[in-house]
């Protein structure tokens, strides 16, 4: 891994920093149990990235991943990013030490849910999509966490920098996915084309998307906030990114785990 | 006229930052992004001098408490937003339409995020901060890019930096709700500028 990547994915070595700070004790149960939740995800992102990459190899054993990229940067992005979701992985796992959970193989998973993305590796709009729904998740699952690590600042000043780098990378795919067809997925959630929360295009990945819409904040109505006639209904929801509860993203995580690996 | 020189070099903030007592009549000063960042000063004019008393007072920028956070969070909002403003009202020549309508939404949620800690910090808000953006271009495509970046940056460093010191769990989930909006926009800025680059932040 190169040094420039590794210092995106880790800004200031986060890695030294957890140890700095729970190297020499336990973690709280509560953290150890948010930290394997989201070691579980980074695994997900990792290996679906991974075996797109893997397979458009030469000479790869990989052989189902047909699709072409448009181009070198978009095989570049995904490189990047499927290095990030690794630098993750090792970073949680590192932090975590005997307290990790056992690993998660490419073997466990199925990007095609059962069928519902088929054409996952072998129609490039379809990858991105399904990547769209991880990433989006990815920060919604984060921040749906972020109140559990109050106990350990370390590690929540270290969630958070995975939380935005999580946020970039759903901003550039949605990017991807507008430069390879002809629908427009602007870089922030917005409110669908029918007024719906799912802005996705893609009805089968409702779930990633429930309660995006929410257009008032801790009792304020954002929309025309403070006589601001340009905070329409859509700026309101783009503006303000939503949680997702433990529960709700383990739903998603395990439409893409075989059924002796879901998580509960 | 003595600047307290507001440096941010990474994704950590300094308690410090903000740590300093600005008055109302004080502004936030756009100096100029490098290699290392992007630095705000807090200078207090001269002329400025004669608004200060006690009964005015001033507002305490520093993280002893969660309403210092906020209003560490609406004064960077208030700069962003007023920067967007101006990009909005008239963007580089050279912009397309999808970056007009983009820039277009970005001052939208800046203003969003300024008003939602307006309303929410209510009384205990600070005052409206003045501007200068004097030293950079508006008409020049890469001057507003390169300063778009950095103040996306900024703000997502910004608020993760914060994140840690905010002891209620509410308000660390609204920063939480911002923050990943303000690294979408940092991510799309980066890629305007350099394709693939949504995350080379150092």
């Amino acid at each position: 891994m190169g040094k420039k990547i590794s210092l995106a994915a880790m800004p200031l070595a986060l890695g030294s920093m957890f140890q700095k700070a729970y190297g020499q004790t336990a973690l709280p149960a509560a953290v150890v149990d948010v930290l394997n939740f989201a070691l579980s995800l980074e695994y997900l992102e990792y290996h679906f990235y991974n075996h797109c990459i893997v397979g458009k190899t030469p000479g790869s054993a990989v052989t189902d991943v047909t699709f072409n990229f448009p181009n070198a940067a978009s095989q570049a992005a995904i490189t990047t990013i499927r290095d990030h979701e690794k630098a993750h992985v090792d970073l949680l796992v590192g932090a975590l030490g005997s307290s990790a959970r056992a690993p998660i193989a490419y073997a466990d998973t199925d990007f095609r849910a059962g069928g519902t993305f088929s054409t996952v590796y072998s129609d490039y709009g379809t990858f991105l999509a399904v990547a769209q729904g991880f990433e989006d998740t990815g920060v919604r699952a984060y921040k749906g966490q972020a109140g559990n690590l109050l106990v350990s600042p370390g590690v929540l000043q270290t969630a958070l920098q995975i939380h935005s780098v999580e946020a970039r990378h759903a901003s550039h795919i949605r990017q991807m996915r507008t430069a390879a067809g002809t629908a427009i997925y602007k870089p922030w959630v917005s409110l669908g084309a029918s007024g719906q929360a799912n802005d996705s295009g893609v009805p089968q990945v409702d779930a990633v998307y429930a309660g995006e819409d929410l257009t008032v904040q801790a009792g304020a109505n954002i929309v025309g906030i403070g006589g601001n006639a340009g905070i329409t209904k859509a700026v309101a929801v783009e503006s303000f990114d939503e949680p997702l509860d433990k529960a709700s993203v383990i739903t998603i995580a395990n439409l893409f785990l075989k059924d002796c690996k879901k998580l509960s | 006229m003595k600047h307290n020189e507001l440096e941010t070099k990474n994704e950590l903030h300094e308690k410090s930052l903000f740590d300093k007592t600005v008055g109302r009549r004080s502004f936030l000063q756009y100096a100029g992004a490098g290699a290392a960042g992007i630095a705000l000063v807090a200078a207090g004019c001269k002329k400025d001098r004669g608004y200060e008393n006690p009964i005015m007072g001033g507002a305490t920028l520093d993280f002893k408490d969660d309403f210092g956070v906020l209003n560490y969070a609406y004064a960077l909002e208030q700069l962003e937003a007023a920067f967007h403003i101006k990009v909005a009202s008239a963007p580089p020549a050279s912009f397309t339409a999808a970056q007009k309508a983009y820039f277009q939404d970005i001052q939208f949620h800046e203003i969003a995020h300024r008003e939602f800690f307006k309303a929410a910090l209510s009384t205990a808000a600070i005052g409206s901060l003045e501007v200068d953006f004097s030293s950079i271009d508006f008409t020049s495509s890469a001057s507003v890019l390169g300063t778009a970046m950095a103040f996306e940056d900024l703000g997502v460093a910004a608020y993760n930096g914060a994140g840690p010191r905010i002891k209620n769990g509410t308000y660390l989930l609204l920063a939480g709700k911002i923050v990943s909006v303000e690294a979408r926009h940092a991510a799309y800025v980066r890629d305007l500028i350099s394709n693939g680059s949504f995350a080379d932040f150092k």
